[in-house]
């Protein structure tokens, strides 16, 4: 099944579409990961503020 | 000015049954980059030590960068929302590179000012083109929820600093083994560690961008999500469904009140940014020493830094439900109390000083992340990305007021932050109570832009019509 989100389309092409939802789950894991590695080091030096 | 057919933004039309949730990582792998640029302060004593420059003379790449960010947002908002997201991303992927790029020649070959051309001029071109590339995208995409949807990418530009913060003190180590970033021992790295740093970042932030730009879309004109009826949205007080384009939105007293609030509200967050580690040290200290440990201190940077994050993302969710104008009158309104009491009852109790300083900053990261809905309610969504892109000129003001501000009043104490007590802070707390009033009045002004500004009903869409009528 073709997805517009893997290949650019014409406005005229009206055709529906169906974006894979391990597309979807690959683009959010890609982002959040460094996200989740910058939260965690940051948490840690922030814990200090209430280590003694 | 064209752009070639692969980034043109009838390329990227999406077609019925495209999943908008394939947006909002798009959006955040762009800013995740450029929120880089709030990590400057990690490699700022390695670039002094190797340039043998003074801190202001390494701080003003970053004060470069900034005020670039505006004025390119200022200037290319315009060609951005005629061009779509994948352009933009795109060229800011470009400019940013190229920024990292240029700045690791200037270090490697001790030029200071090949890295104020690279990372603070081409650099800050594609920080204001990249910050504001996805937003009228996520907004179309989101009209039910435009908070939530600017929030998440707002909040990735927070998120970029938490990021590249550890990873630069990690790839340094990695690139100088005689680098000890923190503890006994702490050294600065070599100029030829950060001159690689900027060369790995420049390598990843092209991946990471160019991925955003690829999978980005746009919904096709009169798209809706299923079960949106956007009559409903009209009913809510100051929020329009006809259009204004970014020419004529200037000319509004609307735009120029938002300018004051985001310029207010910024200003306030900076005041305690700017000097957050040696200021909770100096509001702790009895004569010589602070009760508040150097370790400790950077912990506090750290939990500003999540509740300027999580402000992003919350606050901008929750204006979605309260509204826009509610939600500015909180940050501005709260905010003023949390000043007070920060200025007054700040010093009593370490956890006092904390929790009033983070809400603070999560008003501070809030702001940021609501002003483009806000602004999507009072002009619609014609020329949104436009019209934010000449308020962030707000933020390039605020840049520099904010530090001017409390860089002056602490210049006024006898001693450098670090030295000080709570009592030299105080003048510069009631300035930002001050400018945080004058921003809550701003705002308790804003009403419902006249008529006669709008688009007619027929208006064409932004990739359609190149300059709006100006009337």
């Amino acid at each position: 099944m073709s997805s517009s989100a893997s290949t650019g389309t014409p406005a005229g092409n009206r055709q529906p579409t169906h974006t894979p939802a391990a597309l979807i789950a690959f683009a959010w894991t890609f982002v959040g990961v460094p996200l989740a590695y910058g939260l965690y080091q940051t948490v840690k030096t922030a814990s200090s503020l209430f280590g003694g | 000015m064209a752009v070639p057919a692969f980034l043109a933004r009838e390329r990227i039309v999406a077609r019925p049954g495209f999943n908008r949730w394939l947006i909002p990582p798009a959006a955040l792998a762009v800013h995740l980059c450029i929120g880089q640029a709030y990590a400057t302060s990690v490699y700022k004593t390695a670039l002094v030590a190797h340039f043998d420059a003074t801190l202001t003379s390494i701080g003003i790449i970053f004060s470069i960068a900034i005020v670039m960010l505006g004025l390119s947002a200022a200037l290319f908002g315009t060609w951005v929302d005629r061009n779509g997201p994948r352009a933009a991303m795109f060229t800011s992927a470009v400019f940013w590179v190229t920024g990292f790029l240029v700045g690791s020649l200037g270090i490697a070959s001790e030029q200071l000012w090949l890295v104020y051309l690279g990372y603070g001029v081409i650099g800050g071109i594609g920080l204001g083109i990249g910050y504001i590339s996805p937003v009228s995208t996520l907004i179309k995409w989101f009209p039910d929820r435009p908070g939530l949807a600017t929030g998440m990418a707002i909040m990735g530009f927070g998120g970029g600093a938490l990021i590249a913060t550890p990873l630069s003190r990690q790839l340094m180590a990695f690139y100088d083994p005689d680098y000890v970033a923190s503890g006994p021992g702490a050294n600065v790295a070599s100029g030829d560690a950060v001159a690689k740093l900027f060369l790995t970042f420049a390598i990843v932030y092209l991946v990471y961008m160019m991925f955003g730009a690829f999978i980005v879309r746009v919904p096709a004109d009169g798209w809706k999500p299923d079960g949106f009826d956007p009559s409903t949205v009209k009913q809510k007080a100051l929020v329009t469904t006809s259009s204004v384009s970014a020419a004529n939105a200037i000319k509004t007293p609307q735009f120029w009140l938002l300018w004051i609030v985001l310029f207010c509200n910024v200003t306030a967050g900076i005041g305690i940014l700017e000097q957050a580690a040696p200021m909770i040290q100096d509001f702790f200290r009895d004569g010589g020493s602070s009760a508040v440990a150097a370790t400790a201190a950077a912990g506090f940077v750290g939990v500003l830094s999540l509740f300027n994050m999580a402000g992003r993302f919350v606050w901008s969710s929750t204006s979605d439900y309260i509204g826009r104008k509610p939600i500015y009158m909180v940050y501005l309104g709260v905010g003023i109390v949390l000043y007070l009491i920060l200025a007054t009852l700040g010093s009593s109790a370490t956890w006092i000083f904390v929790i009033t300083a983070a809400v603070i900053i999560s008003f501070y990261g809030g702001g940021f992340a609501t002003i483009p809905a806000y602004l999507r309610d009072l002009f619609g969504t014609y020329q949104v990305g436009a019209i934010h892109g000449r308020l962030l000129t707000a933020w390039s003001a605020a840049g520099v007021a904010g530090p001017l501000i409390v860089n002056g009043v602490l210049d006024m104490a006898e001693g450098e932050p670090g030295e000080l007590v709570a009592g030299d802070y105080r003048p510069a707390l009631f300035i930002m109570v001050g400018l945080l009033a004058i921003g809550f009045v701003a705002n308790l002004l804003v009403k419902p832009v006249a008529d006669k500004w709008h688009e007619p009903a027929s208006a064409p869409t932004p990739e359609t019509k190149e300059a709006s009528a100006v009337r």
